[in-house]
């Protein structure tokens, strides 16, 4: 891959007999937004703890920003940022205090310290909150505070463990922003988060089960591969009804309540929308509002958590090119 | 029964959850400015809010770890501070920390069980059907510090489920949990709540919300909105798009940078916003001028949650332009 910023081969994480990682392989580009789903207890942590030096690799090996894990650590973490599931930062200091905590930690003194104080204070939207005490700042607030601090050394990549857990929807929004902006100016960003539609964000994005990587691929890729064919939502809460006119016909993947309608899923090489609008208009529903749906990465989760990672064909349905199991 | 219990709720004798006008100061700042909601046996009630506007404040006076200033609340029309058996009833869960870390999964469940006095068989059986529900069964062994977010999360509700409580108070229980643990806690939620159990539950997620009963939305330590979370979204007054067509950053920016666009985020490929009626034309506009079409699509509860706390932002800030004018 060109220009790849990180590299993984094999890599492995045992616990005495349990295998949290198992010979997980991956590249990530420079600039990638790179998304690591998994359920909890899938290894994702383990990786990034490796990836950031933090653990140490039970097998494989590891090359992040040109240092190869479990050498130098000096050098390593000053070409990364890490910013961890639990919080970092000293609750009785001000958001400004901190700030300068972790630079003193990075190295960074003086004039050098205050310019990129001020730069992240401003990034971050923290300058009204310079002087409140962090204990006291809303979660969303305090995240990105975390954020703040892990770019403080103008790291190369950035590993976010879980940053938007329990932050509500209009600071998620917020703090993506950001994470977009930081992406396009060529930091590499590596993520992971259980908001499924935060990881649309992602350019590709690998998914963890039981410690094997089982899919690396596009947020689209993903979609074809494990969730084929095409979703239409039926505005109505009648899911038996629609069960009963359509489970048994060839080429309908799945129907499942969605919110307060209906998700059909279906073969768009044997079905046409005006056809099954019509036969999903009779019983009686024949006012019924059919709107075109997306595959949402969601149902792509569930598929794969569900299976234990293994992929169910359905006949005649599309795969991706790309994503045949583990890493590429 | 308490003489108290029939002065409350002479009527509605299935309220198990009561908050009048309740107000809660934390020095100069005002947590809760008079709120009120009132929870009945068998109803699953939601409760979402920006961070800082109040939830956990509320929870905690509810659970009876905190007194208020103002107001009363009951809980199985008793005040929950002066009546510390009513713990027995009650199963609380709250943001952070509730388990002992240096205690394995196995020793805090049994931990549990012993300060509710349970049978030693009813311990079996309940923490064994917990933990297989919670996908816990493997890790027994190991130390709750040692959990993920999500997986601490989990064992934490096991615990607060473990002696079925009539009312169970949750402050974000789902943060950092995946998707797929998420809807098996919300079916075993809903499994309780069907037997009976009244359940008052925070959360950052607003699917998890529009799948309550009725939910309370507080902004600012004040209920802004309140009801049947389908009736909310069919009573949003602000209009929902999809953008078809375009490149969805550069649509990102010119979004970032326009007026009266609430939010904007990935739906699948596609960019979902919600706008104030007014910026409808100049952004149908701007989108046009970037390939982008706009498609009215219905609202959902997340678009519900970012309306309301725009509008009660905007009405805030308003007032306090209105203040300082008086003032100038």
């Amino acid at each position: 891959m060109a220009d790849s910023v990180i590299e993984v081969e094999k890599l492995r994480r045992t616990y005495g007999s349990f295998v949290a990682v198992e010979d997980v392989s991956f590249e990530v580009s420079r600039g990638e937004i790179f998304g690591y789903l998994g359920a909890n207890g899938a290894g994702k942590s383990t990786t990034i703890r490796m990836l950031c030096g933090l653990l140490k690799p039970s097998g494989g090996r590891a090359r992040v920003a040109g240092c190869e894990v479990g050498g130098n650590t000096v050098r390593l973490r000053s070409r990364i940022g890490y910013m961890s599931q639990k919080f970092s930062l000293y609750l009785d200091l001000s958001v400004a205090a901190n700030i300068e905590f972790f630079g003193g930690a990075y190295g960074l003194y003086g004039k050098t310290l205050q310019r990129r104080r001020d730069e992240i204070l401003e990034r971050m939207g923290l300058q009204e909150h310079r002087k409140t005490t962090t204990a006291d700042l809303p979660g969303g607030t305090r995240q990105r505070l975390a954020l703040g601090t892990a770019l403080l050394h103008e790291p190369e990549i950035v590993f976010l463990d879980e940053p938007t857990a329990g932050v509500d929807p209009a600071s998620r929004r917020v703090f993506w922003t950001i994470i977009r902006q930081l992406a396009g100016e060529g930091t590499t960003v590596f993520v992971t988060t259980h908001y499924m539609d935060e990881a649309e964000y992602c350019a590709r994005i690998g998914l963890m089960v039981q410690g094997r990587l089982v899919a690396l691929d596009s947020p689209r890729g993903l979609k074809s591969a494990w969730v084929p064919g095409r979703v239409i939502s039926v505005h109505t809460q009648d899911l038996e009804g629609i069960r009963r006119t359509l489970s048994d016909r060839p080429g309908i993947f799945a129907i499942e309540p969605f919110g307060s309608t209906v998700h059909v899923r279906f073969d768009s090489d044997v079905w046409q929308l005006p056809a099954l609008e019509t036969l999903l208009a009779t019983d009686g529903r024949n006012s019924l509002i059919v709107e075109p749906a997306d595959v949402s990465l969601e149902d792509v989760f569930l598929a794969a958590v569900a299976s234990g990672g293994t992929k169910t064909q359905h006949e005649g349905s599309p795969t991706s090119s790309d994503t045949n199991g583990a890493g590429t | 029964m308490s003489t108290m219990t029939q002065i409350l709720a002479p009527k509605e004798k299935d309220v198990v959850i009561e908050a009048r006008d309740v107000v809660r100061n934390f020095g100069a700042t005002q947590a809760l400015k008079g709120v009120n909601l009132s929870v009945r046996r068998g109803e699953l009630f939601g409760l979402v809010g920006p961070d800082g506007a109040g939830k956990t404040t509320l929870i905690r006076a509810l659970a009876g770890l905190i007194g208020v200033e103002g107001g009363t609340v009951r809980v199985l029309g008793q005040d929950p501070l002066r009546n510390p058996a009513l713990r027995d009833a009650m199963g609380v869960m709250p943001q952070h920390y509730s388990l002992y870390g240096d205690l394995s999964v196995g020793e805090n469940l049994r931990f549990f069980a012993r300060l509710y006095c349970l049978s030693r068989k009813t311990y079996r059986e309940r923490s064994a059907r917990l933990l297989e529900l919670t996908r816990l069964s493997p890790f027994t062994e190991r130390r709750a510090d040692a959990l993920s977010g999500g997986m601490y999360k989990k064992l934490a509700l096991a615990c607060a489920l473990l002696h079925e409580p009539t009312v169970l108070l949750l402050d974000e229980p789902t943060n950092g949990v995946d998707p797929v643990s998420r809807r098996e806690l919300w079916q075993l939620l809903h499994e309780f709540v069907g037997l009976g159990m009244a359940v008052l539950i925070s959360t950052a997620y607003m699917d998890e919300a529009a799948r309550c009963h009725r939910v309370c939305l507080l902004h600012a330590g004040k209920v802004v909105a309140e009801g049947v979370p389908a009736r909310l979204v069919r009573d949003l007054d602000t209009p929902v798009f999809e953008v078809l067509g375009g490149e969805r950053e550069s649509l990102h920016h010119m979004l970032a940078t326009t007026d009266g666009v609430i939010a904007a985020s990935p739906a699948g490929e596609r960019l979902r916003i919600v706008l104030t009626r007014d910026a409808v034309a100049h952004v149908t506009k701007n989108a046009e001028q970037l390939g982008g079409r706009l498609l009215p699509v219905s609202g959902d509860f997340e678009d519900v949650f970012l309306a309301s706390a725009y509008a009660a932002e905007r009405s805030a800030a308003q007032a306090s332009a209105t203040v300082e004018a008086t003032r100038g």
